[in-house]
C-alpha cells in the first residue's frame, strides 16, 4: 500500500533541514496549549503583576505627579517580578514526569527547545503586559503621547529581552539547589541594561519625546535582544546536556 | 649639552621604563611558572616579593613624589590604586570570558578552575577599587555614590558576578557546574563592554579613559609602578586560587 520507509536512525545527530523550525513550532504549540489548559496559572500571574502595581503606589504615597513620572518603571518592574514566576514555572512543568528527558530522547534539537520556550515565555510576558499596561496607565494617570504602534514595539522588544536570558537561566536554576533564590539572583542584574532601555523608552512614550531619544533606546533594547537570543540559541544545548 | 634639566629628564625617562622592565620580568616568571612544574613551589614567593617591594617603592612615589593634581589636590593620589584595581578587575573578567569559551570548546578542569579563580580575584579587586573610588568621590564629587552610567554599570557587573559565584556554590556536580557557569560567564560578559564604553556612550560624571600623552610623566610613572605591583599580585592570587580550585576538584572526585 505504501512504499517502504527508509529506516529512521535512533539518534539523529543533526535534524533534517527545516527540522528546527518544525520542532520549535511544536514545542511552542505544546507550551501554549499547556498554558491555555491551566488558565488559572496565567490568571494568577496577571493578578500578581496587578498587585505589584498597586503596591508601588502605596510605596510612594499619593503623589500623583511622581507616580505619573515613574509609571514606565513600575510597569516594567511588575513584568519583571511576574517573569521570575512564569520562567520558573515553564521549566518546573518539564521536570514533572521527566518530560524534559522525554523531549531530549525524541530527539528534539536543543536550539529548537530554546526557541520554542523563549517565544512561549515572550508571549506569556506580552499577555501580562497587555493587562498591566492599561491598568498602569489608568492607575498612575499616564497617557500615551506617541502612537501606540511604538508602544507595542517597545513592549515586544522588552519582553523578548527578558525572556531569552530568562529561559537560559530558568533551565539552569530548575536543576540547582535553592532554585527559587538562584533564578532572580542570576537574572535580575543581567537584565538591568535591557530593562533600563525599555523603561526609558516607555517613559518617553508616556511623557513625550521632545529630544527624539526614543529610537536610540529602542535600538539598544533590540541590540540586547539580538545578543541574548543569539547567545541563548547557541549555548542552550550545552545546558541541556548537563540536565 | 648635559645640563641638569636634560639629565633629570633622561633619568625620568629611565625611571618611566623601570616598571615596564619589571613587568616583563613578572610575565617571564609567570611563564616559567606555567611551563616548569618544578618552579611552582618558589616562583609565587618571588612574585609576591616583587609585589611587596614595588608597594614599598610605589607608596612614597604616589604619596609625595608625584605632583598633586591641580583640581583634586592630594585626593587624586587615590587614583593610583583605583585605576589599576578597576581595570585589572575588568581584565580578569575578560579572562573569565576566555576560560568559559575554552571550557565549552574543550571541557577541562583547568579551564573551569581558571574561570572560577579569575572571578574571585576580580571581585576582590573590583570591590576594593569601587570602595576607593567612593572614598575619592566624597571630597571630589561631594557624594559617596551617584547613579551615573559608569558607576551603575560597574555595580551591575559586581552583582552579576556575585550571582556567578553563587551559582557555583549551588551546584554540586562538577561537570554540570562547570558547563553552567561557562554559559553564565559568557552571558554575563555581554555587560563588560557596556561598562567599559559607558563613559563614552552616555554623558557621565566619570572621566573617560586617559592616555600617557595627556598625563604628567611623573604621574604616568607612578601609575605604571602601581599597575606592575597589582599585576604581580594578580598573578600570585590567580595562580594560587586556580591551584586551590583544582585541588578542590580532585578532592570532590575522590570520595573519602
Amino acid at each position: 500500500m505504501s512504499e517502504a520507509q527508509p529506516p529512521v536512525p535512533l539518534s539523529a545527530s543533526s535534524p533534517p533541514p527545516g527540522g528546527i523550525l518544525r520542532a520549535t513550532l511544536a514545542i511552542l504549540g505544546k507550551d501554549l496549549l499547556l498554558e491555555w489548559r491551566t488558565r488559572a496559572r496565567l490568571n494568577a500571574l496577571v493578578l500578581f503583576s496587578l498587585a505589584t502595581l498597586l503596591l508601588f503606589s502605596f510605596a510612594l504615597g499619593p503623589d500623583t505627579a511622581a507616580l505619573r513620572r515613574s509609571a514606565g518603571g513600575y510597569v516594567w518592574l511588575a513584568i519583571l517580578f511576574a517573569s521570575v514566576l512564569s520562567l520558573g514555572e515553564s521549566f518546573r512543568v518539564e521536570a514533572e514526569n521527566m518530560s524534559l528527558e522525554g523531549l531530549r530522547l525524541l530527539p528534539v534539537d536543543g536550539r529548537a527547545l530554546f526557541l520554542g520556550k523563549a517565544i512561549g515565555n515572550t508571549l506569556v510576558l506580552c499577555a501580562v503586559s497587555l493587562v498591566s499596561l492599561p491598568v498602569a496607565i489608568g492607575l498612575f494617570d499616564a497617557e500615551v503621547t506617541l502612537d501606540a504602534g511604538r508602544l507595542v514595539l517597545v513592549m515586544l522588544a522588552g519582553c523578548a529581552g527578558v525572556a531569552a536570558p530568562g529561559t537560559v537561566y530558568a533551565a539552569i536554576a530548575a536543576n540547582a539547589k535553592a532554585r527559587d533564590v538562584l533564578l532572580p539572583l542570576l537574572l535580575f542584574p543581567i537584565l538591568i541594561p535591557s530593562l533600563l532601555a525599555s523603561v526609558k523608552a516607555t517613559a518617553l512614550i508616556f511623557q513625550g519625546d521632545a529630544m527624539g531619544e526614543l529610537s536610540s533606546w529602542l535600538s539598544l533594547s533590540c541590540a540586547f535582544d539580538v545578543l541574548y537570543w543569539g547567545l541563548g540559541y547557541f549555548l542552550f544545548p550545552r545546558i541541556l546536556e548537563e540536565n | 649639552m648635559f645640563d641638569w634639566v636634560a639629565s633629570y629628564s633622561s633619568g625620568l625617562q629611565a625611571a618611566l621604563w623601570a616598571p615596564l622592565v619589571l613587568l616583563v620580568f613578572v610575565l617571564a616568571l609567570t611563564l616559567t611558572h606555567l611551563v616548569d612544574r618544578g618552579s611552582r613551589s618558589w616562583v609565587w614567593k618571588v612574585l609576591l616579593g616583587i609585589a611587596v617591594l614595588m608597594f614599598v617603592v610605589q607608596a612614597p612615589l604616589a604619596l609625595s613624589w608625584a605632583p598633586a593634581e591641580r583640581y583634586m589636590g592630594d585626593t587624586g593620589r587615590i587614583l593610583y590604586m583605583h585605576v589599576p584595581l578597576i581595570s585589572l578587575a575588568m581584565a580578569l573578567l575578560v579572562i573569565n570570558f576566555g576560560a568559559s569559551i575554552a571550557y565549552l570548546m574543550r571541557p577541562s578542569m583547568t579551564a573551569d578552575a581558571v574561570a572560577e579563580a579569575s572571578v574571585s580575584v576580580a571581585m576582590m579587586y573590583g570591590v576594593l577599587g569601587t570602595l576607593l573610588g567612593a572614598i575619592w568621590a566624597k571630597p571630589t564629587w561631594g557624594t559617596w555614590w551617584t547613579w551615573d552610567p559608569r558607576l551603575t554599570t560597574s555595580a551591575i557587573l559586581l552583582v552579576i558576578y556575585t550571582g556567578y559565584l553563587a551559582l557555583r556554590r549551588f551546584v554540586d556536580e562538577q561537570e554540570r557546574r562547570a558547563t553552567w557557569s561557562a554559559v553564565v560567564g559568557i552571558l554575563a560578559a555581554v555587560n563588560i563592554p557596556v561598562t567599559y564604553f559607558s563613559v563614552r556612550w552616555w554623558r557621565s560624571i566619570h572621566q573617560v579613559q586617559s592616555n600617557p600623552s595627556t598625563v604628567d610623566p611623573q604621574m604616568v610613572m607612578v601609575l605604571r609602578w602601581s599597575y606592575t605591583m597589582f599585576i604581580a599580585l594578580l598573578v600570585v592570587l590567580l595562580y594560587q586560587r586556580t591551584l586551590d580550585a583544582l585541588e578542590a576538584r580532585k578532592r570532590e572526585s575522590t570520595p573519602p
